[in-house]
């Protein structure tokens, strides 16, 4: 499968900077961005010897595709209804720390609050959640199975005001173990619910092992496909230029009356050797030694350690 | 007055709701329904016909519903859900949990066929622990209404409130004595009849069983406070106070286990601050079954005679 090339369109950064959205045509910055954000990543779970480091590296790509390119976002003032914007949902609420990051890095809170992580009185709790009122975050998650449901809400709440922005959901895969996951999926069929864009963490790992082996998904774009979705695979999940190649496809893809899915394979802790490609690091944060040698494999940048 | 109080009447609360959603649906352009496959159960089919481009059948799928909702409501909307008791909270209690209660969303609950006199269909889907789930979770407010007038007005008030509601009412034709044209209030407890031996506080359709004990139990001399707490959280306090402190004895009773309803929303209050006698009439730690209503009522000690026992045992114990 071939990602379709990417078209460069300054006068869209232009016009988007004047409304105050944020976006980033730079792709020089956006993979700054993305070697940041896993420095972040590993220095938040290191901080407090808790989080979920795996997936969160290996979903880098995505968010700063998501956040940096393809939403058409306002950070400042965050708003809760996100009229006349793109939503976004995370249902896998355990990759927190990249979401956190990438949100501070684009602006909806300081980046120094990434140091308050899942400490005492933060507002970035340990899973998402609108409680404290981190900007950003629209409903809480943690709890699997949750997010798609959500996001099918405010996608039909866009449709019912007439507002042609859209919303993205991302969830885990092991996620799609809970049946809640098949009662949204078949609801947005049913409902042709088609300014949805669900993107599925296809990193094939869960807390026990291997999704193959824990439970298996058999052929997913096959489920998917049956449920009357509109299925697009993503083989490269950790190239950013692919993935943000693969977002503007979906956009694309949207309004002809299906609900659109990106099956995107990623590696659990992409950018830190010994974490990738291993369910060990799903929720375990590292000691001194690794993190020196997790710090050593992802190098300063000029956007500089919270 | 207690003899004023009479039936005009009978119709389900469940028509109460359906009459109430068509209502807001006419006022206000953000309320929007969903159902889990039982539309015409819950009388929403009203709505649906008049506004079908806001109405959303969710399949029997009530998790998904409850999270759609909460997503609805992040956009701005004000959803109603609407399926039975049981499936509105044990089936669903994480996703309200987490998707409405912890974050905060703007949901209706809306609940029908709770407790016993959902009837033959038996245990299954008798719930009786609904008000005891829903009270525990921080920041839901808890509506049980007694009569078909009461649910229509405390349908149409919830959506000027902001916040999770969960709203309790039954099956059955059940006696309509509130006015037609009342305002409902969130939180106030509704003052029906002034006595000065024993307060009984009522939810739900034990009101109007209630009021049928306590004019039995005027004519034998005892002079009973009535006073319909509709709105279980909020807990109207003060009103619960006032008259305690008049009476000082209590029977509560509901459509429930005698187990986090209520009852112990009350015990929680007076001892802390004023301990008096206080007896339950609800469910003692069963299931249901299969039967009809009335004799539902009847076998788990819901019924009239179980309100009069309750007051004349918390009598003996005032002495």
């Amino acid at each position: 499968m071939t990602d379709d090339t990417i078209p460069s369109s300054p006068s869209l950064a232009e016009r988007r900077k004047q409304c105050n959205f944020y976006y980033m045509a730079d792709f020089s910055k956006l993979h700054e961005l993305c070697a940041q954000v896993r420095r972040d990543i590993v220095r938040m779970v290191f901080n407090v010897q808790s989080g979920h480091p795996g997936g969160s590296l290996g979903c880098a790509e995505f968010f700063v595709a998501l956040y940096g390119n393809v939403l058409k976002h306002r950070p400042k003032p965050f708003k809760m209804e996100g009229k006349n914007q793109d939503m976004f949902f995370l249902s896998n609420g355990h990759i927190s720390p990249v979401w956190y990051s990438v949100l501070a890095r684009t602006g909806y809170f300081p980046v120094a609050e990434l140091n308050t992580f899942r400490k005492l009185n933060t507002r970035l709790q340990g899973h998402p959640a609108t409680h404290e009122g981190l900007p950003g975050v629209r409903v809480a998650s943690g709890s699997l199975g949750q997010g798609m449901s959500a996001a099918i809400g405010a996608a039909l709440a866009k449709r019912l005001d007439g507002d042609k922005r859209w919303i993205f959901c991302l969830t885990g895969d092991g996620e799609l173990e809970e049946g809640q996951c098949w009662e949204a999926i078949m609801f947005a069929a049913h409902h042709k619910v088609d300014n949805l864009i669900v993107t599925v963490d296809w990193n094939g790992q869960q807390i026990d092992g291997p999704t193959d082996r824990v439970m298996s998904l058999g052929n997913l774009p096959a489920k998917w496909k049956a449920f009357g979705w509109d299925v697009l695979v993503l083989e490269q999940g950790n190239n950013l230029e692919a993935v943000i190649a693969m977002l503007r496809r979906a956009k694309r893809r949207t309004g002809k009356g299906k609900p659109v899915v990106i099956l995107m394979k990623t590696e659990m802790g992409y950018g830190v050797d010994f974490m990738q490609g291993t369910h060990q690091w799903h929720g375990k944060a590292p000691n001194q030694q690794q993190f020196d040698s997790a710090m050593q494999q992802l190098p300063v940048t000029s956007l500089g350690d919270y | 007055m207690l003899k004023n109080i009479v039936s005009s009447g009978s119709r389900a609360t469940r028509e109460g709701f359906g009459a109430g959603l068509l209502e807001l649906g006419r006022q206000n352009p953000d309320v929007v329904g969903l159902t889990a496959d039982l539309m015409e159960s819950l009388q929403m089919h009203h709505f649906q016909k008049e506004f079908p481009e806001r109405f959303f059948q969710c399949g029997i799928a009530e998790a998904n519903m409850m999270g759609i909702a909460a997503g609805l409501a992040t956009a701005g909307k004000i959803p109603f859900t609407g399926t039975f008791a049981n499936f509105s909270t044990g089936r669903v209690y994480d996703q309200i949990r987490q998707s409405i209660a912890y974050s905060h969303k703007n949901v209706k609950i809306c609940a029908s066929h709770a407790g016993l006199t959902l009837g033959e269909d038996g245990a299954t889907h008798q719930i009786l622990e609904d008000i005891g789930m829903m009270r525990m979770l921080p920041g839901m407010t808890v509506i049980n209404t007694c009569d078909f007038n009461q649910t229509r007005a405390a349908t149409i008030a919830i959506a000027a409130h902001h916040g999770p509601v969960y709203l309790r009412f039954g099956r059955p034709a059940w006696p309509v004595f509130t006015p037609d044209n009342q305002k409902f209030k969130i939180g106030k407890a509704l003052h029906l009849a002034s006595g000065k031996d024993v307060t009984i506080f009522a939810t739900g359709h034990l009101v109007w069983t209630s009021i049928e004990a306590a004019k039995e139990l005027a004519e034998q001399g005892i002079s009973c406070e009535v006073i319909n707490i509709h709105t279980i959280k909020p807990l109207d306090d003060e009103a619960i106070l006032d008259s305690v402190s008049k009476t000082r004895a209590v029977v509560v009773a509901e459509e429930h286990q005698r187990n986090g309803g209520l009852g112990d929303a009350i015990a929680n209050l007076l001892v802390h601050q004023m301990p008096v006698p206080m007896e339950y009439v609800g469910v003692k730690d069963s299931f249901g079954e299969s039967g009809k209503p009335l004799d539902l009522l009847d076998k788990y000690g819901l019924g009239k005679k179980d309100v009069l026992w309750a007051v004349k045992d918390v009598l003996d114990r005032k002495k």
